[in-house]
């Protein structure tokens, strides 16, 4: 598993440009021996049917946040925008990778006073003299998403964008687990573009695929280090969340006390999950068509939106376990 | 339950009518001669077994709690007021009053947060902000039944839950349910109980019924602050709900007196009873005015701890106050015993 | 009207927990209606039969959800923390009754730091949601057995008579929306209507409308109209932002409003001699009639509220008066909608 976290933490695939990460999850459906369809938005689907049974929508996404190259000043610098949350007191003197393997540094302006940084004011060093060399290698509109290596220290794995490549290492585990048993339901596993930016990839996903319910995996904020942002009870190494609610879905009590039940009668250790602030693809799919009743299993993660995002390894698999597990089950 | 019933009772201090009827009600059924005073104060004398001997000691417990007061009418027909007391305005905002002695129902509106501008959401919300909304269509209306000097309380139901109980007025309602309960039994030695009026508003009734009274040694039966809470330091907290009764060492009107103080942890040591001191320093209890009337009295707190006091609802632990009942009726039985020598 | 504001505004339905209160809602309907369904999100909908062949489909929602409080950390000492499902002012919330909907269902309060442990600063700036927490007065042990994280809690508040026709309590918004739709079906026994009437009492209003967006996609009516509630008039208050008391349902126009529909619902006023008000609305409401509009192939929507004092607070205060004759208002305007009036409704 450790390999396949560091593949698919190592791609490259910002909001709206998830063409390379794609590829390397469809190298490891293909090892799997699993088809798969890629639809209009570039949501990749695999689909497990069963004889009769419900339709679930499994959705982890694989865009990861980014900055998108807006004007490239005179003397070689990039202005840039967001693709999804960057926080902007984290950016000064971080390394960035565009998708040709170009990388460039950030830079900040001088900020007065007490104040925030704000993104207008960073700009990315390509190593460019001026416009025209610069040009010659981004143009306007090219995006980039942080440069990290993959580091684990015991249980704990660091990494950029482990939200939410972990959440489609826990899919594709899940896929490779269930391998050719027949399912008492019917899944689609999707593995969703442009979350990051608005759950957009899981809406027209889950009005394409008209499931009768859906279940989102993604990270989770935690709450379990010094002053922390978050009043909540999250914490890492404690099992999967089950997310209660956040700001984009209150998940539908039957899917959560089911989650719940399974967790239980398979030992499987989990943490409720009530997040304030964010929201996950469950958000989209819960409010398609009708209306889907929908969960969420949530990998606890630290350092959320930094290059040096961070996980425990035994979160990670009880997260494998626990949607195995509930695929399996008969009582949805 | 008795707490629960005399909590619900109107009295805002000045206005003690209907505590008072409540409690003299239970005094007379308990065959007790009581009296009042001009302020309103109700004096029980409590005859011991052992007749002749001039009582000594003094009990009391005041039965006004905070509360507001109708200042003005506006145009629309809602209502302004002052407050009554030291009411924590914080938790003013969007709770139900009874005004005036016809309780009239009304409500403590704000502005709707929607229409706050940026700045105004970030202030506190204080009282010239806030009104009583009885729904009246305007002035005319409204002042067909109420009027600029209503008296105005909380109108909240008490609650229990197995030891919690919540409801408004615990200061002091259960300083004065702990005195009925010690009336009903039977002491070798005879005592006064006063029930007093106006503590919320300056600690006055007490100084006339100690002067009237003249008592040697006096106890306080009070409700005092948990602040048990999220976030406060240890010794900021005063007292803990279910820590058990609380003794006062110092507030701002009074300094126990030792002899006293040691006589009443010695009790609640020997019957094995949870107690603790009251960390803060602050405040104002009827101890302070009958410590300083006439020549003097030896002069002692002992409180049931209550959180969010002041406010329209507030929270105690029953044992607490089993625990006060027990500790007092010890205490009055070991003055008869011993003596205390001041 | 009374007896059922009061017993729904007593009913728990915190925003995505409206079980209960749909029960009571759904049995009070039924005796005027063709049909109840409820949907994968939890809407009730309520179905009458038009009389007509092709008849249009007329929806009419109010959201039954309230907004209220969700545990997010279990203290030590057994306090909870929490956040809301909706939009609270903090500073209503210090000292208010709660009900803890946890393993079992606990009472409780809005603890708060007592004034005088606060800083200066602190006092300044108001009471903030993270200051406060729920108590529950029982031990830690207790506490942490009964209340997970993830419990909702709801405002407890008896509902009140104040003078008049003025009633005060909690999730009048949109209880009282609620009780105009019952009255308008009540009323309909009398008239034909051609309209294939949808009541709907949605889900999930106050964390974003979500209801609202699924029941106008299972429906898809020709034409949906919200009722919501709006402020009522108070001191100190600008004129623009508040409507008055007693003086009838308020009709909004605005870009959320189809102009034709807007225009038939003052009419139908004007020709029943029902009192009635106007409102404005620059933009997208904050009601359901934002999600309504823009579901689908597009749906001409129209607004109806009832003014109500001091919105999102535990003594919402309404008029009796309003919530029927908002009511009415909806009846006879079902009674009018027909074909043609849809058709026309297309054609801008």
């Amino acid at each position: 598993m450790r390999g396949l976290i560091e593949r698919l933490c190592t791609s490259y695939g910002p909001a709206g440009r998830e063409e390379q990460v794609r590829a390397a999850i469809i190298t490891e459906i293909v090892k799997l021996n699993e088809s798969y369809t890629v639809d209009t938005l570039g949501n990749l689907v695999v689909h497990k049917s069963a004889a009769a049974g419900k339709k679930i929508l499994v959705a982890a996404h694989m865009d990861e946040i980014g900055l998108m190259v807006t004007y490239i000043e005179e003397n070689g610098f990039l202005r840039f925008t967001n693709l999804g949350g960057i926080p902007p007191g984290i950016l000064w003197g971080l390394r960035v990778v565009f998708a040709d393997g170009l990388v460039g540094v950030i830079g900040q302006e001088k900020i007065e006073g007490t104040r925030k940084p704000d993104l207008k004011q960073h700009y990315i060093d390509i190593g460019a003299a001026d416009r025209e060399e610069a040009q010659a290698r981004v143009k306007i509109g090219d995006s980039a998403v942080y440069f990290a290596p993959v580091y684990q220290a015991g249980k704990r794995l660091s990494a950029k964008s482990l939200d939410n490549r972990i959440g489609c290492v826990v899919l594709l585990e899940t896929l490779k687990r269930l391998g050719g048993l027949t399912l008492p339901v019917e899944v689609y596993f999707a593995f969703t573009v442009q979350e990051e930016v608005g759950l957009r990839g899981a809406r027209t996903a889950a009005y394409r695929l008209k499931p009768d319910y859906g279940l989102a995996v993604d990270v989770t904020r935690v709450g379990d280090t010094p002053e922390p942002d978050f009043k909540t009870g999250v914490a890492l190494g404690k099992g999967p969340a089950i997310k209660i609610m956040d700001s984009a879905v209150i998940c539908h009590p039957g899917v959560t006390r089911l989650m719940q039940d399974v967790a239980e009668k398979k030992g499987i250790p989990f943490q409720p999950e009530v997040l304030e602030r964010g929201g996950t693809d469950a958000g989209a799919i819960h409010l398609t068509r009708e209306g889907v009743p929908s969960g969420a299993l949530s990998i606890p993660c630290r350092y959320i939106h930094t290059p040096a995002e961070m996980v425990d390894l035994d979160d990670v698999e009880n997260s494998i376990a626990l949607l195995t597990e509930l695929l399996k089950s008969t009582d949805w | 339950m008795l707490i629960k019933e005399l909590s619900v009772i109107p009295g805002v201090s000045g206005d003690e009518t209907r505590v008072r009827n409540y409690i003299r009600e239970k005094v007379t059924a308990l065959g007790l001669p009581s009296h009042t005073d001009s302020l309103g104060n109700l004096y029980v004398s409590k005859e011991g077994r052992r007749r002749g001997a001039p009582p000594e000691l003094m009990l009391t417990a005041h039965m006004d709690e905070v509360g507001l007061m109708v200042s003005s009418i506006e145009k629309s027909g809602h209502l302004r007021f002052y407050k009554v007391g030291g009411v924590y305005e914080e938790a003013l905002i969007s709770k139900p009053v009874k005004i005036g002695t016809a309780d009239i129902l009304g409500v403590i509106g704000a502005k709707a947060i929607h229409l706050q501008k940026k700045e105004e959401r970030k202030k506190a919300l204080t009282i010239e902000n806030l009104y009583i909304d009885i729904g009246a269509k305007d002035k005319e209306d409204a002042e067909k039944v109420v009027k600029v000097g209503d008296y105005v309380s909380f109108y909240s139901e008490a609650s229990r839950y197995e030891d919690i109980i919540r409801g408004k007025a615990f200061d002091n309602r259960a300083g004065c349910a702990a005195l009925l309960e010690i009336l009903k039994r039977d002491y070798p030695c005879s005592f006064t109980v006063v029930f007093t009026v106006q503590e919320e508003v300056g600690i006055r009734g007490a100084r006339v019924a100690a002067y009237r009274v003249n008592p040697r040694l006096a106890l306080v039966i009070e409700t005092t602050i948990a602040a048990d809470t999220p976030e406060i330091k240890e010794h900021e907290l005063s007292t803990s709900l279910g820590g058990g009764p609380a003794f006062t060492v110092k507030d701002d009107s009074v300094i126990v007196h030792p002899h006293l103080l040691d006589r009443l942890v010695q009790v609640a040591g020997e019957q094995k009873r949870p107690y603790q001191f009251r960390r803060f320093g602050g405040s104002f209890t009827d101890a302070g005015a009958i410590a300083t009337a006439g020549g003097g009295v030896a002069a002692a707190v002992i409180s049931t701890p209550c959180r969010y006091i002041h406010s329209p609802l507030s929270m105690l632990n029953l044992k607490d106050w089993h625990h006060l009942v027990e500790i007092v009726d010890g205490f009055i039985r070991s003055i008869d015993e011993k003596g205390l020598e001041i | 009207m009374h007896e059922f504001l009061e017993e729904i505004s007593q009913k728990d339905g915190v925003s995505g927990y409206e079980k209960k209160v749909g029960e009571v809602i759904a049995e009070k309907f039924s005796p005027y209606i063709d049909e109840t369904r409820a949907d994968p999100l939890g809407n009730l909908i309520f179905y009458k039969k038009g009389q007509g062949k092709h008849s249009p489909r007329l929806m009419i929602c109010a959201h039954m959800d309230e907004i209220g409080l969700i545990v997010t950390k279990v203290e030590e000492q057994g306090f909870l923390r929490f956040t809301s499902l909706g939009g609270f002012d903090a500073r209503t919330l210090p000292g208010q009754e709660v009900t803890i909907y946890g393993r079992n269902i606990l009472p409780g309060l809005i603890g708060f730091k007592l004034p005088h442990l606060l800083t200066e600063q602190e006092k300044n700036r108001g009471v903030k949601m993270e200051d406060l927490y729920l108590d529950t007065g029982l031990p830690a042990e207790v506490v942490q057995r009964l209340i997970p994280v993830g419990s909702v809690a709801a405002i407890k508040r008896n509902f009140m008579t104040l003078r008049h026709n003025s009633r005060a309590g909690k999730a009048l918004d949109d209880r009282a929306g609620v009780v105009s739709l019952w009255q308008c079906a009540k009323e309909l026994a009398k008239f034909k209507h051609e309209a294939d009437l949808y009541l709907v009492a949605t889900v999930q209003e106050e964390v974003g409308t979500r209801g609202a967006v699924v029941s106008t996609y299972g429906i898809s009516p020709d034409v949906g109209i919200a009722v919501d509630v709006c402020h009522g008039d108070f001191p100190g208050a600008l004129e623009q932002e508040v409507s008055s008391m007693a003086q009838g349902p308020v009709v909004t126009a605005g870009p959320n409003i189809h102009p034709a529909v807007g225009e038939r619902l003052l009419q139908v006023a004007k020709d029943y001699h029902l009192p009635h008000q106007r409102d404005v609305s620059p933009g997208p409401t904050g009601t359901d009639a934002r999600a309504i509009q823009i579901s689908l192939e597009g749906i001409p929507t129209g607004l109806l509220s009832i003014p109500l004092r001091y919105m999102h607070t535990s003594v919402e205060l309404v008029d009796l008066e309003d919530v029927k004759d908002t009511g009415l208002l909806l009846a006879y305007f079902t009674a009018g909608v027909d074909r043609t009036f849809v058709e026309g409704l297309a054609c801008l």
